[in-house]
């Protein structure tokens, strides 16, 4: 594929770390740099970025991973309509080991529940027209990366008058957690390296009163390895002059206004509000909820179910993983009780988490 | 969660696969040790070692790029046989077909198979066929088994690997896994991904006649793919794999098509493909010898054997860095074999 090799030359990323070595010689402060993108956790932990920048530098991982950030009541709502009579939960393939309050969808699907993985929210649209006797459910989770063509989903299924298509909507937005993150006092972000595919969508531009009010640097990045470096070498050029503004190193992809279509099609389907990501509790318009014209589509009025109390899980410290706080390394559960096959938490499940990246690909 | 019940996971070769046979399977039914436990077993027998291996398939679909059903289930036997150092000799066949399957597919499976027999050069001597009531299967599970012949001085196993060791693989990796994902799901790539599979017992036995006693480790790495089977061969003989990753074959087409969907091809399924390790001095002979072969012509030596820390895997990445390689946790592609 064309953009790939060239983004991992061995000889290129010598010479961006010697200029991330130049740029931060002589400090002695360790810069702080979070990304928010569950392609970015996973890009520098397999590639093994971490292992190659000088000490003073640390990169964290915030609460990108779309699965992470779901909370375990949605899990739990899943699996309430994935045990209704004639109903099938369409889902993108990481949902099926979420841990809910006392299963997961797995094994809902091992007991008989209709469980289906797809690669697109048409496929479940198409489910529903192939289906008609069946209740066909996607759980449209994501930020503005999927949220787009869950709203297109939900737009063919209404030119085509489905009856039996719904959406359990838990879209989130950015950048208001990267907002709430820089509110926490115990929280110490010098830099955010900001994702790559949202931005294409919001636009460069979204970041900018979050940079004026908490002057802190933003870089929107690429998922390669030389992307990466060079984000991060950005960062630490703005944070050394004492300088805080939006930059975009992903320039092949992303504009200052962002695309114009894809919100459009975001704002015709949906409106803005209050939502709950685990570990960072509520969010003030940061999340996505269909609009009342398209209420009919929606799982969580059309379908209602009885869901259970909602647990957490014992000892799972997903939540201040998810806001930086701690490494995996940190918790306690962490390749002890806690493993990509047997997870207690989220960040284990998706492949973006970033207990998971680190599980499968940071040396113990 | 601890399991109560059987989940697609633990058909994928990687963690919950060994996990369902290191703590139900072996224990219940043969007590054999984890670190003897190969792609084949081997008997006894009146003074000759008889190679014994089965293996089930269940890929849906049954027709994809480059093969179906029928040729899989012969080439992963005799590739099960051959890793142990064993020539092929003959291989039952067990069919269960679900009520309603078209006879004219069936047919066309045969035909595969026995195509596939004969250019293995072995002989399908037995077999069994089921029906099972619609909807009780889906359209067509096969079972075959076989049995080979393990030369005198042949010492395949996956707990020979030894610091200094090299790794070989004999082409790119990745393939069957994204053929089948690709036409199963519809993904509309830009050129078609075919399957690897094929028969291995053939450059097997050149590898042996040429080597001896330093080709010293075999195994296909099918389900779990790569990285799976490496961490396998780790932990049974002790020893650290280090892998360059710049080093590892990977075509444009599964490169690109993994990376669309988030999967890593080091741990996607490989039907014709083989891991060899052997003794240092041997590695580049090793190498010219799979690239001498139809089926090796992208060979590649892409890791060595270190003291380093027994059962542990690393791969240095493209661009310099380190990371761990883990076994594959979950199903990352269902049915796929």
């Amino acid at each position: 594929m064309k953009y790939q090799t060239e983004f991992r030359d061995p000889q290129l990323a010598q010479l961006q770390l010697a200029a991330i070595r130049k740029a931060v010689a002589g400090q002695t402060r360790r810069l702080t740099l979070m990304e928010v993108c569950g392609t970015h956790t996973m890009a520098i932990s397999q590639h093994g970025l971490r292992s190659l920048l000088p000490e003073t530098i640390r990169l964290i991982s915030g609460p990108g991973c779309p699965v992470c950030v779901t909370p375990v009541g949605y899990i739990d709502h899943a699996i309430a309509l994935a045990r209704r009579p004639r109903t099938l939960v369409a889902t993108f393939g990481d949902m099926l080991r979420v841990p809910g309050s006392s299963t997961n969808l797995l094994h809902e699907q091992a007991r008989g529940a209709q469980v289906r993985i797809v690669y697109s929210p048409l496929d479940a649209v198409r489910l529903a027209e192939q289906q008609p006797q069946t209740d066909v459910v996607f759980l449209g989770v994501g930020f503005e990366t999927t949220a787009p063509t869950v709203a297109g989903a939900i737009l063919d299924a209404a030119a085509k008058s489905l009856a039996n298509f719904f959406v359990l909507g838990a879209h989130k937005t950015m950048p208001a957690p990267m907002a709430a993150l820089l509110d926490d006092p115990e929280l110490e972000v010098d830099g955010y390296l900001c994702p790559a595919h949202v931005s294409a969508i919001i636009g460069a531009d979204a970041y900018r009163p979050l940079v004026e009010r908490y002057r802190t640097p933003c870089v929107i990045t690429g998922f390669e390895p030389l992307d990466v470096l060079q984000g991060v070498l950005m960062l630490a050029r703005q944070l050394v002059a004492g300088e805080a503004k939006v930059e975009i190193q992903y320039r092949r992809v992303v504009k200052p206004g962002g695309n114009g279509k894809a919100r459009d099609i975001l704002q015709r389907v949906f409106e803005p509000c209050n939502a709950r990501w685990r570990g960072i509790g509520d969010i003030p318009a940061s999340g996505l909820q269909l609009r009342a014209a398209y209420a009919r589509f929606d799982a969580t009025v059309q379908l209602p179910v009885a869901i259970e109390p909602t647990r957490e899980p014992a000892g799972c410290l997903c939540g201040e993983i998810l806001k930086g706080k701690i490494r995996p390394g940190d918790c306690p559960l962490f390749r002890t009780v806690c493993s990509p096959e047997n997870p207690v938490g989220a960040c284990m499940v998706s492949s973006e988490g970033t207990c998971a990246a680190t599980y499968k690909y940071d040396a113990a | 969660m601890k399991s109560d019940l059987i989940l697609l996971g633990h058909g994928s070769g990687g963690t919950l696969s060994h996990r369902l046979l290191d703590e139900l399977i072996v224990p219940l039914l043969s007590g054999v040790t984890p670190d003897e436990q190969n792609d084949a077993a081997i008997l006894d027998v009146a003074g000759q070692r008889l190679a014994f291996t089965t293996d089930s398939y269940v890929v849906d679909p049954l027709f994809f790029p480059g093969g179906n059903i029928g040729d899989l289930a012969v080439h992963g036997t005799v590739n099960d046989l051959a890793m142990a150092g064993a020539r092929p000799l003959a291989l039952s066949v067990g069919l269960i077909i679900e009520e309603g399957l078209a006879t004219s597919e069936l047919e066309q499976v045969l035909q595969s198979m026995r195509r596939a027999a004969d250019r293995a050069g072995v002989a399908i001597v037995t077999g069994d066929t089921k029906v099972v009531p619609r909807g009780k299967g889906d359209r067509l599970f096969i079972n075959t088994a076989g049995i080979g012949l393990v030369a005198a001085g042949v010492d395949i196993a996956g707990n020979r690997a030894r610091p200094g060791d090299k790794v070989l693989i004999n082409g790119t990796i990745g393939d069957h896994g994204m053929a089948v994902l690709a036409c199963r799901e519809g993904l509309e790539l830009q050129s078609a991904i075919e399957t690897d599979s094929a028969p291995l017992n053939g450059l097997v036995a050149d590898l042996i006649a040429a080597l001896g006693t330093g080709l010293h480790s075999l195994r296909d790495p099918t389900r779990g793919g790569v990285a799976t089977t490496l961490k396998e061969i780790a932990r049974q003989s002790a020893v650290q794999i280090d892998l360059n990753e710049a080093a590892l074959p990977v075509s444009p087409a599964v490169a690109g098509a993994c990376a669309i969907l988030g999967l890593d091809p080091l741990y996607v399924a490989n039907e014709g493909k083989l891991l060899a390790v052997v003794a240092p001095a041997i590695a580049d002979q090793a190498l010219a010898i799979m690239r001498n072969h139809p089926f090796g012509r992208q060979a590649a030596i892409i890791g060595e054997v270190t003291a380093g820390e027994a059962g542990r895997v690393r791969l240095q990445t493209a661009i310099g860095g380190l990371r761990a390689v883990e076994m594959l946790a979950g199903d990352q592609l269902p049915r796929i074999c």
